[in-house]
C-alpha cells in the first residue's frame, strides 16, 4: 500500500529535525514548521522516512495511507 | 421560493420580510410518503410568522416522529433524497450515517447547533422556532445508527438552552423520545462547531480542532464513533422520514435538491433568516441594486462581484466556478458605498484571533495576513503588503488541523480579486468609504471571549 | 598475588562503571532538557542533540549493566540477583541499594518506552518520561551513599558539578517554558507583533488601526 507523510500540526512545535533527516520530502517554512511533499513516499527513502517519523521529538510526523 | 421570518433575540432584529413571504399552501399532515404538497415552503419554519412551535402544534402539523423500528432503514431514504449537510460542507448525509452505523462500537449522535459564524442566525432561529423538528431528526438519526447516547450542542445563549431543555422535558413526558437528549453548551468561538472541536468539547476538553485521521465518525466523543449533523440537516431528516425522497426533491435542483435556511444581509443593513429552495436566483434573495459584491458562504466563503451574482442561483453548481459556495447559507450584499477591503480586513483580523493557536502555520500566518490586509486598507499602503499576503496565504493553506486557514485565505484571496479596483484607489490615497462604519457583523465581545474555549 | 586480585578487579570495575553511569545519566538529562526546549549544540545540526540524547542513554544502560553485574559477582558483599531490580530487598544497605534498584527499573522503563514511542500515544510517553528526573535523583543518592567513594576528593567535586548542572538545567527549563505563549494567545501575540500601529483590539472598535487612518473620500 502506498503511504504518504503527514504532519499533525497540533503536535508539531517546529523542532525542524525532520527537514534535516529527510530533505528530499520536507522543507521548513519561514516560521520553522515543516512543509511535507504530498506524494507517495518512494520506496528508496523508506529507511530515512521511518527514522524521521520515530525521531520527531513531538511525534508529529505520521506515515499514513496515501489519499 | 422563499419564506421569511424574524431573527429571534437578535439585537438587529428586523421586521418580517413581507416582500419575500410567500403564502404557503395548506400544510396538512398525512402518512409517510404523501404528506403536504412538496413544492410548498416553508417546510422547517411555521406557516404563520415566527411564533415558536410547541410540542402540541408540532405534532398536529407533522405527527409524531415515524420511527422505523430498525437501525439502518432511514439511510437509503436519505440517499434517495440526496440530502446534503446544511452546516457548510454539503457532504452527502447518508454516507456519514452509513459509516457510523457500520462501526463496531456503540456510536454517539450529536446535533450541531454551535453556529460560531457571526453572520449566521439560521441554526439559532430554527432551534428557537422549530425545536421539535430538530429533536425528531436527532431521534431518527440515533435510531438509524443504533445509538442511545444523544446530545444537542448549542450556541451559548441561556434563553435558547433553557427553552430547549424544556422542549426535551416535554417530549420525555409525552413519551416521544426513544433516547434521552442532553443539551450541551458550545463556547462562543468561530471554530466551536468544527466536528473535532465539538467532539473534544463534549469529551470534556477545550473546543479545539484536532488532526484527522481518525475522523470524528471513526473516533469522536470519548473515542466512540460519533455522528455529527447540523441541526438544520436533522430537521430535513425528520421531514424526509415522514414524506419521503420525492417530496424532498419537489423543490431545489436535481443535483442539489431541497430547501435550505439562509441568513440574508441585504445592502440596507437588515438581517433575515429565510427558507428558500436551492437554485433560487440570488437576485431574488438579495435585491442587488446598489450592491457591489455578494459574500457567499460566510467568513470562510468568497466574494462574488454583484454583476456575476445577479446571474447566479443559490447552488454550488453556480457558485463553485466563481470560487464560492453555498455553505451554511450566509449571503451578504455589500453596498457600493462601502470599502470591501476594509470590511474584509476587519473580518480577517477577527478570523486570525479565532485561531486556536495550535498549528504553527495558522497562528503565524493568519495574523500576518490580517495585518497585511489592514495595511492594504490604509492610505498609500506598502506595495509589498499584497505580495506578502499571497505568499503567506500559500504557506497556510492545507496546513492546519482544520480548515480555518483554508477558509480564511479563500475569503481574503477573493477580496483581493473582487476589490482590486479599490486596492488601486488606496494606492492613490483614496477610498470609497473613509468613514469606515462597520458593515459585516462581528461579535461585540471578541476581546472578552479571547481565552474562552470551553 | 599482590595488587589487583580477581575480587578487587570486580570491586574496582563496579565502582568505576557506577561513576561513569552517573556521568552518562547526567549528560542524558541535560540533553533531554535541551531537546525539550528546542535547543541546539553550537555549530551542530538539530538531530545531533536528539541523537546524542538517545545514544548516550543507550550507552548508559550498558555501563549500568556492567556496574550491576560486577557488583553482584563481587564476593566482598553478597547481593542477591533479585535485589538488583526489587527495591529495598537487599540485606546490605537496603535503602541505598534500593534507590539504585529503583533507578535501574526507571531507566529500563524509560528506554523501553522510548524505543516503542512511535507506537504509543505521545501523552503516555511524555508522562512516563517525566520519571527520568526521579531516575536521575535516585541514581545520585545511590551513588553518594552506597559507598564513600563520592564523598571526598575529585569524585565529590564531580558529583557536585553534576548536581549543579541538572539543577541549573531544570531552572532554565522552567523559566524558558514560563515564557512560552499559551496557545489561546498565540495568534493575538503574532498580530500585535505584526501590527506596529495597532494591537489586536476587538475588530471594529474605534481604536481599530484601519479606521484611524481612513483615507480621504473618492467622491
Amino acid at each position: 500500500m502506498k503511504k504518504e507523510l503527514r504532519v499533525d500540526p497540533t503536535a508539531c512545535s517546529g523542532h525542524g529535525l525532520c527537514a534535516e533527516l529527510l530533505p528530499e520530502l520536507i522543507t521548513l517554512d519561514e516560521w520553522g514548521y515543516p512543509i511535507v511533499a504530498r506524494e507517495p513516499v518512494p520506496r528508496s527513502l523508506d529507511r530515512h522516512v521511518r527514522r524521521a517519523v520515530t525521531d520527531c521529538p513531538t511525534l508529529a510526523l505520521r506515515l499514513l495511507p496515501a489519499s | 421560493m422563499t419564506y421569511g421570518t424574524t431573527v429571534p433575540y437578535s439585537a438587529s432584529s428586523p421586521g418580517p420580510r413581507g416582500s419575500q413571504r410567500v403564502s404557503p399552501g395548506p400544510a396538512g399532515t398525512g402518512p409517510a410518503g404523501t404528506g403536504p404538497a412538496g413544492g410548498d415552503l416553508p417546510r422547517l419554519l411555521p406557516v404563520h410568522g415566527a411564533v415558536p412551535v410547541d410540542l402540541h402544534t408540532h405534532v398536529s402539523r407533522y405527527a409524531a416522529p415515524p420511527y422505523f423500528g430498525h437501525p439502518g432503514q432511514l439511510i437509503p431514504v436519505l440517499k434517495a433524497a440526496g440530502l446534503t449537510g446544511r452546516g457548510g460542507a454539503a457532504f452527502p448525509v447518508y454516507r456519514k450515517l452509513q459509516a457510523v452505523a457500520e462501526a463496531r462500537t456503540r456510536p454517539v449522535v450529536i446535533g450541531n447547533g454551535a453556529e460560531g459564524e457571526p453572520a449566521s442566525d439560521k441554526d439559532k432561529s430554527l432551534l428557537w422556532i422549530s425545536p421539535h423538528l430538530v429533536l425528531d431528526g436527532l431521534q431518527l438519526a440515533a435510531e438509524a445508527v443504533g445509538s442511545q447516547a444523544v446530545a444537542l450542542y448549542v450556541h451559548r445563549n441561556a434563553r435558547l438552552q433553557e427553552r430547549l431543555r424544556a422542549a426535551v422535558a416535554e417530549r420525555a413526558a409525552a413519551g416521544i423520545d426513544r433516547a434521552p437528549v442532553e443539551i450541551i453548551d458550545a463556547p462562543p468561538r468561530f471554530l466551536a462547531g468544527e466536528e473535532s472541536a465539538l467532539a473534544s468539547r463534549i469529551s470534556g476538553q477545550p473546543a479545539m480542532p484536532r488532526f484527522k485521521p481518525p475522523r470524528v465518525f471513526e473516533r469522536g466523543v470519548v473515542g466512540r464513533p460519533t455522528l455529527v449533523h447540523n441541526v438544520e440537516t436533522l430537521a430535513h431528516m425528520a421531514l424526509i422520514a415522514r414524506y419521503g425522497p420525492a417530496w424532498f426533491r419537489a423543490v431545489g435542483t436535481p443535483g442539489e435538491p431541497g430547501s435550505m435556511l439562509c441568513t440574508l444581509h441585504p445592502a440596507d443593513g437588515r438581517r433575515d433568516v429565510v427558507e428558500t429552495a436551492l437554485g433560487t436566483p440570488l437576485r431574488e434573495l438579495l435585491r442587488l441594486d446598489g450592491t457591489q459584491a455578494v459574500l457567499s458562504g460566510g467568513y470562510h466563503g468568497a466574494w462574488v462581484p454583484a454583476a456575476d451574482a445577479a446571474r447566479m442561483t443559490l447552488s454550488n453548481e453556480d457558485l463553485q466556478p466563481a470560487g464560492a459556495f453555498v455553505g451554511a447559507g450566509v449571503l451578504v450584499a455589500l453596498p457600493a458605498t462601502r470599502c470591501g477591503i476594509a470590511e474584509t480586513a476587519r473580518v480577517a483580523r477577527y478570523l486570525a484571533l479565532e485561531s486556536a493557536g495550535q498549528c504553527g502555520p495558522c497562528f503565524n500566518g493568519l495574523p500576518r495576513i490580517a495585518a497585511a490586509l489592514d495595511e492594504v486598507a490604509s492610505p498609500r499602503p506598502d506595495p509589498r503588503a499584497v505580495t506578502d499576503m499571497i505568499r503567506w496565504a500559500g504557506l497556510v493553506e492545507g496546513r492546519g488541523a482544520c480548515h480555518h486557514p483554508d477558509g480564511t485565505t479563500r475569503f481574503v484571496r477573493s477580496a483581493l480579486h473582487v476589490f482590486r479596483e479599490e486596492i488601486r484607489n488606496h494606492s492613490a490615497g483614496r477610498c470609497v468609504d473613509p468613514a469606515r462604519e462597520p458593515f459585516l457583523p462581528l461579535p461585540a465581545d471578541t476581546a472578552l471571549a479571547a481565552a474562552d474555549w470551553s | 598475588m599482590n595488587g589487583i586480585t580477581q575480587s578487587t578487579a570486580l570491586w574496582y570495575a563496579s565502582r568505576a562503571t557506577g561513576v561513569v553511569s552517573l556521568l552518562l545519566l547526567t549528560g542524558v538529562v541535560l540533553l533531554g532538557v535541551l531537546v525539550n526546549r528546542q535547543g541546539r549544540l553550537p555549530g551542530l545540526p538539530r538531530f545531533v542533540v536528539t541523537g546524542l540524547h538517545r545514544n548516550l542513554s543507550l550507552l548508559g544502560v550498558v555501563f549500568v549493566a556492567i556496574h550491576v553485574i560486577t557488583a553482584v559477582l563481587d564476593p566482598y558483599v553478597t547481593i542477591r540477583i533479585v535485589a538488583i531490580v526489587l527495591p529495598f530487598s537487599s540485606a546490605y544497605k537496603p535503602l541505598w541499594l534500593g534507590l539504585g534498584a529503583i533507578s535501574l527499573d526507571l531507566v529500563l522503563a524509560l528506554i523501553l518506552t522510548s524505543l516503542a514511542r512511535a507506537r504509543m500515544s505521545r501523552r503516555l510517553w511524555r508522562s512516563l518520561h517525566w520519571l527520568s528526573y526521579a531516575a536521575w535523583v535516585s541514581a545520585l543518592l545511590h551513588s553518594l551513599f552506597s559507598s564513600t567513594d563520592l564523598q571526598h576528593g575529585v569524585l565529590l567535586y564531580l558529583t557536585i558539578a553534576c548536581t549543579l548542572a541538572v539543577v541549573a538545567a531544570v531552572i532554565w527549563r522552567i523559566t524558558h517554558a514560563g515564557r512560552e505563549i499559551p496557545r489561546e494567545e498565540r495568534a493575538a501575540a503574532t498580530l500585535t507583533m505584526m501590527s506596529p500601529r495597532g494591537g489586536p483590539q476587538a475588530p471594529g472598535s474605534p481604536r481599530d488601526g484601519a479606521r484611524r487612518r481612513a483615507p480621504e473620500n473618492v467622491r
